[in-house]
This record gives structure tokens, C-alpha cells and sequence, in this order.
């Protein structure tokens, strides 16, 4: 059971450029968001929320039978299917691969689950060449960082800081001018592009009854990266799927303008299997890594398992008012923000970082945004229920679990409830002038009211409270 | 329509800010309604479920159902206590199918204190002077569960001699959150504060909401920034004359 990490979420609070970053990164991303949705073209926006919500319910309650056809149809195009379980056996696939193929250059496209398991690291540890050729993850990966953002992997820096990491990893002059990064970047990247033997990308979809990969992107890499190499793989969760091509267009739909307030992505790639004869580009392999890494654990649970409907367009993120003042980096997983703090509990198990659902106001903003309709604050409530069962199984937050106990015990029984509201004036002696307390006495300066006072002031109780004055009303009337 | 009404003032307002509930009740009585305050009468249970205590949750709000079961109509000064008793008593009481009947029962005579004036009561103009200019700020439950985003507005624009002034951030919320205020107080301390620059921004003398929890929050960030901005329940603003 880790506990909050408070010293980390501190500096991050404290840390004046970053929260302007983040917080200016997201309204921009809402903005276009709201702009996108005001468009009369959108009109339909919440009749698409919910067929992309129906479609994914359907294809996830029948996750065997659509994932059968994917594989058929993929194999019946020229490609390979591999079922990995964790993300061991998906990296040893891929290295045997590059074995078998004297391959030592990989050029990859943005994928958080490559993230998800530590795809790079993993083939680095046997001395391959791993490249991010998506820019905001180039930038990570040059400064050995996670994605900050599931859609803007980058969010969080400043051109400065690119400058400062380009400087030092890849020995230009010092550049400030954004246009004149990507232009380094693009250089760079170009050569790997060129020299890679394995091209690899993530998945945003996979068309059960066309066997195809469907990628979508803005800057052209993943297309690079699926077409320039002779061997290609695509590394995706099993809950990618969607069963036709012809529901593929509500997710298009929704997927830009949730993301980046865009009606359509600028680049959307169907990758079907290798090139066929009398074809003239194309890979010469093609496979299709289907990872689990904890999927089935979230399908066996009925009330949670929507989570696995998410398409990563990162909305909840951008909505969300923790995560825009906590960052990306503080949560315990790849994924962050809302999405992050029931996805990581989901595949994990909730004893691992208990205090993750509790990480929430309960705004709702999150579920208000979700294109695909996941109900983020209810799955957050419920993980908080599974959290107190399962510490009550381990014997641990007896503190808590007492307070609550007494508590409903009080709230059960009005005239203790009373008394104890009338015992809370005695108690706190600075609140006999009526005015907001700022801070109280030494020995009372702990636990929630501590935590209170550290940020605002606290209420005065109230002299008399609503029901003496109403009987005393009633004795007037 | 019905002519009785029964209270139920919440915990919050009961202990805190009595003058909240107060104010509701000269409102509906001016509005000609006889008014039924059950003394037995506690809280909801929404602090316990949302902190994931299920079984405290439930043994409070079966104290609720016994409390209010015969009811015929129930205002309640809170958006968030209100979206407890009808949208999250169901949840909690699947296992119990007597209780949750008792529940269900209940749900559809549960009314938020604006919604009863504007589609209960049916009225907008409560005969409120009100000479100050006001901000409203959109508590997070009444705005996304309760879908109530126009009829404060309304209530308050129809309030002589004030002003109302939206803010850019009237949706964000406002950082309390239950216990989340203390667990992580100081995300939640810097929720408050971005709020309270979008306060800030609009000039207002007063920031209104209708839920006292986010009151008890914004006031507390005000009055530890030393910022003159009050924060008022609109039942205080629909009661000044
Ligand atoms: S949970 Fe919904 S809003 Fe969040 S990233 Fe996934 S699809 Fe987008």
C-alpha cells in the first residue's frame, strides 16, 4: 500500500511555471474542445457519444468472438497475430523478431501501451536502437521522462526546456523557435527513419471484420514508421477493437474533436498486413501484438469494465481540476488523470496505491466529457468502496473505519447528534466572536482540521443551531 | 401543487450555517407554503459514501427514509445532498430490495431548493431586493447531476437591484470535494484559489451557490486571502428585501 505522495504533489503545486504550463495546455485543449463542439457540423455530438458508447459496450461484452475475427481476417491479409500476456512476453517477441532479422534500429510511432509496458527500455536493455519518432515523445525520450499526457506527451515543457534538452542530448545550438525545433527533430529523425529495419506503432482501432490497424496521428510518423521499414508491428490492447469498418467513422468523429478540438485527425492510416504481390510499397511483415497486461482482469469485472471503452483522446484529463494542478507525473502509472486513476487500479489491484480514487473532488467533469460515456465518477466511488473492503480484509485504516462507525452511529441517533453539535462551540473557543477562524490552539492543530486550517479558514460553528432557532421560531409563531 | 413542505436542512446547514436554512424557510413561507421541519432529522450519508464506506452510508440513509418516508414533498437547501438521496441511495441499497422500494419511493419528492421555487412553486420573482453585485457559482452535483444550470440564474436575475456578473470559471469546481479537502488539502487549497481569481475577475461583492459545502470552501479561501468578496447562499439572497 504506497501512500500519497505528498512531497511530490507539493513541489508540483510549488512550482509556478509548471502549473501555468499545465493549466494554459489544458484550457487551450478544452477550448478547442468547446470550439469544436459549438460548430453546427457537431450538432450530433451527443447522439454519436451515445453510438460510440453502445458500439464499444457491445464489441467488449463480446470480446471473444470479435477478437476471433480480427485474427482471421488479419491472417487472411498476410499478417501474424501474437497474444501476449504481459508485457514480457510482448517485448520477447519483438526482440526474437529483431533477432531472427538481424534488426538493430526500430523507429516507433506514439503508443502509450508500448508505454504501458516499457516497451523501450526493455529492447534498449539489449542494446537496440529504439527511436520515438512522434516529437513530444522524442523530447521524452531524449529527457528519460513519461508521457505527461496520454494525447500531448509533452504538455508540461516549455520551448526553453526543448531547447535546453536538444542542446544537451543532440549537441545543436541552442534553438527557442518552435517551427525550428520540429525542423531539428525532423532532421534527425528522418536518417532513423530511413535505416530502421522494424517500424512500430500503437493502435487507435482494430477493425474486427476487415483485419486492419487503424492509426491516426498529426504529424505523418506513424505513417513513416508503418511504411518505411520492411518489417512492421503493431502493439495494441485487446479493447481496441470495434467489429466493422463502417462504425469506424462515429469514432473518427469523436476522437479529434475530443482530443484536439479537430473534426478529423490529419492523418488516419488503415495498416491491413504486408505488401501483396504486384504491390509496390508495404512492409514485408506484418504483425499485430495484442497485449492483455491485465485486460481480462477488467473484463471479469462487470461493473468496472466500461473502463476498457476509453479511446485515449485524453478530454478527462483536460477537464479534470486535480490533474491540472497534480500534473501527469504524479500519478503511479503511465495513465493519469481520471482515466489514469481508475485504469491503474483496475489492471493493478486497489491495495497498490489505495489513495488513487480518493484523488478526486468528484466534480464529475471527467464523466461529462468522456466521449465514449465511461462513468469515471461512479467507477472513482466504487474503487473507493473496494478500497475500505479491502482494508478491512488487511486489518489496516482502523482509524478511519472507527470514525465512520461512530459517526453513523451519531447520525443515527438525533440527540446525540445534537449534543455534540452543541459541544463544538466549547470546543473551539476562537469561534465565540462569529468570525472565521484561522487557527486554533495547539493540541486541537492535528489531523483534518489541521489539514483544513493549512489552506483556509474554518467556519465558526454556529452559535445556535438551524433547529434550536427553528423551535424557537415555532414557539413564537 | 402541494402545500406542505417538509425540510430537511442537511447536516451542514443545521450545524454551520443555520442562517442558510433560515433564509429557506422565510422564502417558502412567504411563497404561502406551511412548512414541516422533522426534528429527527440528521444527514443523508453522502460524507461515508463518498468516502467509500458503504455500510455507514446505508445505515444513515435508512435513517433518512424513516425520517422523511411520509413526506409529501422535501426541499432541500443542496445540490450534492439532494443528488445523494436520488441518484446514489438506489446504489448503495441493491442488496436490500425493502429498502431499496423505500428508496425508489422517495426519489421523485426530493427537490433541490432552486428547482422547487422555478418548477415546483413555479415562480422566478421571489420579491427579493438584493442592491449588490453577484457571481454564481455552479456547484459540481446540482450542475452534473442534477443538470441545474439556468433556474439560480433566473431566481437571481430576477432579484431587484442586482447585478449579475458571470464568471469565466462558473463550471470549475470550486475544490472541496467531501474529504478530499483534507486528504489532499493543499490540491484542493489551490482549486479554491484559481476559483477565487475567476471570482475576482468579475467584480463581484458576492459569490452565490447552492450548496453550503462549496460556501463553507470559497468563504475559506476568501476570508484567509483577505479578499472583501463574501459568499452567500441564494437562499440569503432570495430572503433580503
Ligand atoms: S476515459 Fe473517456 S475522456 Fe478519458 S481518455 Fe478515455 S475516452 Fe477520453
Amino acid at each position: 500500500m504506497n501512500p500519497i505522495p505528498e512531497q511530490k504533489i507539493h513541489d508540483t503545486l510549488a512550482n509556478a511555471n509548471l502549473q501555468l504550463a499545465i493549466y494554459d495546455a489544458t484550457a487551450r485543449l478544452m477550448h478547442k474542445r468547446r470550439t469544436a463542439l459549438d460548430n453546427p457540423l457537431a450538432a450530433d455530438f451527443e447522439a454519436w457519444r451515445e453510438q460510440a458508447n453502445r458500439i464499444k459496450r457491445h464489441t467488449i461484452e463480446n470480446l471473444d468472438h470479435y477478437l476471433e475475427q480480427l485474427e482471421q481476417n488479419l491472417v487472411h491479409n498476410g499478417g501474424k497475430v501474437i497474444w501476449a500476456r504481459d508485457a514480457t512476453e510482448a517485448a520477447d517477441f519483438i526482440l526474437k523478431l529483431a533477432k531472427d532479422n538481424n534488426a538493430l534500429r526500430l523507429v516507433k510511432s506514439k503508443s502509450m501501451t508500448t508505454e504501458e509496458i516499457d516497451l523501450n527500455e526493455r529492447l534498449e536493455h539489449h542494446r537496440l536502437d529504439v527511436v520515438e519518432t512522434d516529437l513530444g515523445e522524442y523530447i521524452l525520450q531524449l529527457a528519460h521522462q513519461r508521457p505527461y499526457h496520454i494525447v500531448a506527451p509533452a504538455l508540461h515543457m516549455t520551448r526553453y526546456q526543448v531547447a535546453d534538452i536538444f542542446t544537451e542530448r543532440l549537441g545543436v545550438a541552442r534553438e527557442v523557435v518552435i517551427e525550428k525545433q520540429t525542423m531539428i527533430a525532423r532532421a534527425k529523425l528522418r536518417e532513423k527513419f530511413l535505416t530502421a529495419d522494424i517500424g512500430i506503432t500503437g493502435a487507435n482501432f482494430l477493425i474486427a471484420d476487415s483485419g486492419a490497424v487503424v492509426v491516426v496521428e498529426n504529424e505523418g510518423n506513424a505513417r513513416l514508421s508503418s511504411s518505411a521499414p520492411r518489417i512492421q508491428i503493431a502493439v495494441a490492447g485487446l479493447e481496441k477493437l470495434i467489429p466493422r469498418a463502417q462504425d469506424l467513422a462515429i469514432f473518427l468523429k469523436i476522437l479529434g474533436r475530443s482530443a484536439t478540438g479537430q473534426p478529423l485527425t490529419v492523418y488516419t492510416s488503415f495498416l491491413a498486413g504486408p505488401r501483396r504481390a504486384g504491390e509496390i510499397d508495404g512492409p514485408e511483415q506484418f504483425y499485430l501484438v495484442l497485449v492483455d497486461n491485465g485486460r481480462t482482469r477488467v473484463l471479469a469485472d462487470r461493473d468496472k469494465r466500461q473502463a476498457l471503452y476509453c479511446i485515449r483522446c485524453g478530454a478527462c484529463l483536460n477537464h479534470c481540476p486535480v490533474y491540472r494542478k497534480i500534473g501527469g507525473h504524479n500519478y503511479p502509472w503511465v495513465y493519469s488523470g481520471p482515466i489514469g486513476a481508475i485504469l491503474s487500479p483496475l489492471f493493478h489491484g486497489v491495495t497498490e496505491d489505495p489513495w488513487l480514487p480518493s484523488a478526486s473532488s468528484l466534480c464529475g467533469a471527467c464523466g461529462e466529457v468522456c466521449p465514449v460515456k465511461i462513468e469515471i465518477p461512479k467507477i472513482l466511488l466504487e474503487l473507493r468502496n473496494d478500497v475500505v473492503k479491502a482494508k478491512q480484509r488487511e486489518g489496516s485504516g482502523k482509524l478511519e473505519r472507527w470514525a465512520f462507525r461512530i459517526w453513523a452511529f451519531f447520525m443515527r441517533h438525533p440527540k446525540l447528534y445534537e449534543m455534540a453539535g452543541m459541544a463544538a462551540p466549547a470546543i473551539l473557543p476562537e469561534a465565540s466572536g462569529g468570525a472565521w477562524i484561522q487557527s486554533v490552539a495547539l493540541p486541537l492543530r492535528i489531523g483534518p482540521l489541521a489539514r483544513w486550517l493549512s489552506q483556509r479558514d474554518l467556519p465558526p460553528p454556529a452559535a445556535r443551531s438551524f433547529r434550536q432557532q427553528w423551535r424557537e421560531r415555532r414557539r413564537q409563531a | 401543487m402541494p402545500k406542505r413542505v417538509s425540510l430537511f436542512v442537511t447536516c451542514v446547514v443545521d450545524q454551520l450555517f443555520p442562517r442558510a436554512g433560515m433564509a429557506m424557510a422565510d422564502v417558502l413561507e412567504r411563497l404561502g407554503y406551511q412548512l414541516d421541519f422533522p426534528e429527527a432529522q440528521t444527514c443523508c450519508g453522502q460524507p461515508a459514501f463518498n468516502s467509500g464506506f458503504w455500510d455507514q452510508a446505508r445505515e444513515v440513509a435508512a435513517h433518512f427514509l424513516d425520517v422523511f418516508e411520509d413526506a409529501e414533498c422535501i426541499v432541500v437547501p443542496s445540490g450534492s445532498c439532494t443528488a445523494m438521496i436520488t441518484h446514489h441511495f438506489a446504489g448503495i441499497m441493491e442488496a436490500d430490495p425493502a429498502l431499496l422500494a423505500r428508496a425508489r419511493r422517495i426519489e421523485s419528492r426530493v427537490y433541490e431548493f432552486s428547482r422547487f421555487l422555478t418548477e415546483v412553486a413555479g415562480v422566478e420573482d421571489v420579491g427579493a431586493r438584493f442592491p449588490h453585485t453577484v457571481t454564481y457559482h455552479d456547484s459540481c452535483h446540482a450542475l452534473r447531476e442534477l443538470k441545474i444550470k439556468s433556474g439560480p440564474r433566473q431566481l437571481l436575475s430576477a432579484v431587484s437591484g442586482l447585478t449579475l456578473k458571470e464568471m469565466d470559471a462558473a463550471e470549475e469546481c470550486c475544490g472541496f470535494g467531501g474529504t478530499f479537502s483534507v486528504k489532499f488539502d493543499e490540491v484542493s487549497g489551490a482549486m479554491a484559489r484559481t476559483k477565487i481569481e475567476s471570482i475576482h475577475r468579475t467584480g463581484a461583492e458576492y459569490v452565490v451557490s447552492i450548496d453550503s459545502s462549496c460556501l463553507m470552501q470559497l468563504q475559506g479561501a476568501l476570508s484567509r486571502a483577505g479578499s472583501p468578496v463574501r459568499a452567500l447562499h441564494l437562499s440569503e439572497v432570495l430572503a433580503s428585501r
